[in-house]
């Protein structure tokens, strides 16, 4: 079949063309959870109207969680009224969820991978922009508001036009220390963050290729960062072997078809954008939006994304070199940057080290699945030793909905998407990096190149 | 909806991120009514919680429907309470040289309209307001057209909606009862699709 992965999977699932531009997509995994689902629950409720196909949706509490005592009652009355209203909503319209302190709990797209719920050439949406993640498995995955969350559960399908299509290609060999992080930071420094407004965007090269499925989540969880409706990776052998290891009875017959959505060698992209690995090292952003990220080495001046705003926001001088600067946050985490291969490359640096004594350090697991297995081998002891806090799962300082929020003025390294005003908490100032990245500069309790720290 | 004539009120920052527009420990409710008041709060107040004076919202003397703002609008999370905030505010149209799409869809589903212009044509449009805030622009969605008409400045640009948006957003339709409207051919479509 000839045409691109993301048009072969678009054409599969049009219900119907509706116009010329737009048509009725048909979804097949939806997954909700307790901060843009209310509204939408409320409208079927109103109407009098069940959920259309409750099998096909999955819920799970991430964005309120408390990462400590997570089996206490949640302080915040708010917080606490919406992760209870999610409770009411899923038993009153039968679906599925894994709430706090459950197995398979954690942040949205963490456990859709890890369940085996994520499956290639499907069409996954979330009340979130962070789905693309999903599109790792090479699936049409991507946010939505809370009026097509209304859509989705009334109907399992939505009204969209179909979109551009770009392949960003990064080949050759990444250096020592250079990771999927710094990958997604550098593509989005040189793109900006509109770069592929109205595109999905599919990841290939030898980079991908040889990236797991967790370094290619990374990545495509970034999609939104530079722009894109959403961003996928074409089906493979790593993809295969990360699906079989979840799930039971996987046919030939199945991987065959599944193989057959990738893009054709003559495939058509709107847009081809070719980047060359050996170019990118260790990367940290610089200013509020994501799109400010140099390499870790050099002057802030080598990027001319940075608004005079971001930079008195962030209070770094347009030629300030980073290396050196003291920070008093990190925080490890998120659907970026928070699963088991993230934890085990914090642990190789924290092994037998102890952080910088005025730092604060949080761990916070993707998933339970994913803290358990970190407590399973011997990580939670390490990073205790080292003075890290390993706490319980959900999306914590990434957003700062819980009681997770970096101090006024206090400057964090963070591993997670964003650096935003006030994302990680009213006047936080966040720094954007690689888990190993975050990991060196707890140690030094300054922003440290990762590299020093590898052997 | 078929025109919207108003004054308009500029905020000429790129990149304007959800975050910005309604910061995140706003979302804590599960209702959709009550969040302009948190539209660009952290901008808007100071920390006391006084309206700071210096904020072109607070500035703007003519409640103005029309916001004119910087590339790459509603870029950030897909959050659909930042459009809940604008259109509970009482902004009806935003005009920038670019949305990020998950926003854009947000706020059609909203009946605001996003107007994408050139950005010289937006930079003209600022220019005109910093000159003369009393400035009335008309937008007319039959058209498709932004239009001044004072005496010293005229302007005229066409803009682009998607013709179904189009006809639902003037018609008052939603997505929603379209999709109702289908639902056969949603089933016939489900016994013939394998995932
Ligand atoms: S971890 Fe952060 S980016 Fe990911 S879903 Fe949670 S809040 Fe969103």
């Amino acid at each position: 079949m000839s045409g691109t992965i993301i048009d072969k999977i678009w054409d599969q699932h049009v219900v119907k063309a509706v116009t010329e531009g737009v048509d009725a997509l048909y979804i097949d995994t939806h997954y909700i959870h307790e901060v843009t689902s209310p509204q939408a629950f409320t409208g079927l409720n109103d109407r009098g109207q069940k959920v259309f196909r409750p099998k096909q949706t999955i819920a799970t509490a991430d964005h309120n969680v408390p990462t400590v005592d997570q089996h206490l009652t949640i302080k915040n009355e708010l917080s606490l009224n919406q992760v209870n209203t999610l409770i009411k909503n899923c038993v009153d319209h039968n679906i599925e969820l894994f709430g706090i302190g459950h197995e398979k709990n954690g942040i949205v797209h963490v456990i859709g991978p890890e369940n085996g719920l994520t499956l290639p050439g499907m069409t996954i949406v979330c009340g979130d922009s962070h789905t693309s993640t999903h599109g790792a498995f090479g699936t049409i995955a991507f946010g939505i508001g809370t009026s097509q969350v209304e859509h989705v559960l009334s109907t399992q399908c939505l009204l969209l036009g179909r979109p551009k299509t770009m392949r960003i290609e990064v080949n050759g060999k990444l250096g020592k220390g250079v990771e999927a992080k710094d990958v997604a930071l550098y593509i989005i420094s040189q793109l900006g963050t509109e770069g592929a407004t109205g595109h999905f965007v599919e990841f290939a090269g030898t980079v991908f290729e040889n990236f797991s499925m967790e370094e290619r989540m990374t990545v495509c969880n970034m999609s939104i960062e530079m722009g894109a409706k959403g961003g996928l990776v074409g089906i493979d052998q790593t993809t295969i072997d990360y699906i079989k290891k979840r799930i039971d009875h996987l046919s030939d017959k199945k991987i065959k078809s599944w193989k057959l959505l990738n893009s054709s060698s003559d495939a058509c992209f709107d847009q081809v954008i070719e980047l060359e690995a050996s170019t990118i090292t260790p990367m940290i952003t610089t200013g509020t939006s994501p799109d400010t990220g140099i390499n870790i080495t050099s002057n802030v001046n080598s990027t001319s994304r940075n608004s005079d705003k971001g930079l008195n926001y962030m209070q770094i001088e347009k030629n300030e070199v980073l290396i050196g600067k003291s920070i008093d946050y990190v925080f490890i985490g998120s659907c970026t940057n928070g699963r088991i291969e993230d934890l085990r490359k914090v642990a190789e640096i924290a092994k037998h080290r102890k952080k910088a004594d005025h730092v604060t350090v949080w761990i916070v697991p993707g998933s339970n699945q994913v803290r358990n297995q970190a407590i399973a081998e011997g990580l939670d002891v390490i990073f205790k030793d080292a003075g890290f806090e390993f706490r319980e799962p959900g999306c914590s300082a990434c957003l700062a909905m819980n009681e997770d929020k970096i101090p006024s003025g206090a400057l964090c390294i963070s591993t997670s998407n964003r650096n935003f005003e006030g994302r990680q908490g009213d006047g936080a100032r966040t720094i954007l990096a690689s888990p190993i990245t975050a990991a060196a500069a707890a140690i030094k309790g300054e922003i440290t190149d990762p590299r020093t720290y590898l052997n | 909806m078929k025109t919207i004539q108003s004054t308009g009120v500029v905020l000429a920052i790129d990149n304007i991120d959800t975050d910005q527009i309604i910061p995140a420990k706003f979302l804590k409710s599960t209702e959709k009514s009550g969040f302009g008041k948190h539209l660009f709060a952290n901008w808007r107040y100071k920390k006391n919680g006084n309206p700071n004076p210096d904020f072109a919202l607070n500035m703007d003397q003519h409640n103005s429907s029309i916001l004119i703002t910087g590339n790459n609008f509603g870029c950030g999370s897909s959050r659909e309470h930042a459009a809940w905030a604008i259109s509970d505010y009482g902004i009806k149209a935003i005009i920038s040289s670019q949305f990020a799409d998950i926003f854009k869809g947000n706020a059609l589903n909203n009946d605001i309209l996003p107007i994408a212009l050139k950005s010289e044509d937006v930079s003209l449009l600022m220019h005109q307001i910093a000159q003369n805030p009393k400035t009335k622009i008309e937008v007319n969605i039959n058209q498709q057209t932004v239009e001044i008409n004072e005496s010293n400045f005229s302007f005229n640009k066409g803009f682009e909606i998607d013709p179904l948006k189009k006809k639902f957003i003037v018609e008052g339709i939603g997505d929603l009862e379209f999709l109702l409207s289908i639902q056969k051919e949603i089933e016939t479509f489900e016994n013939s699709h394998v995932v």
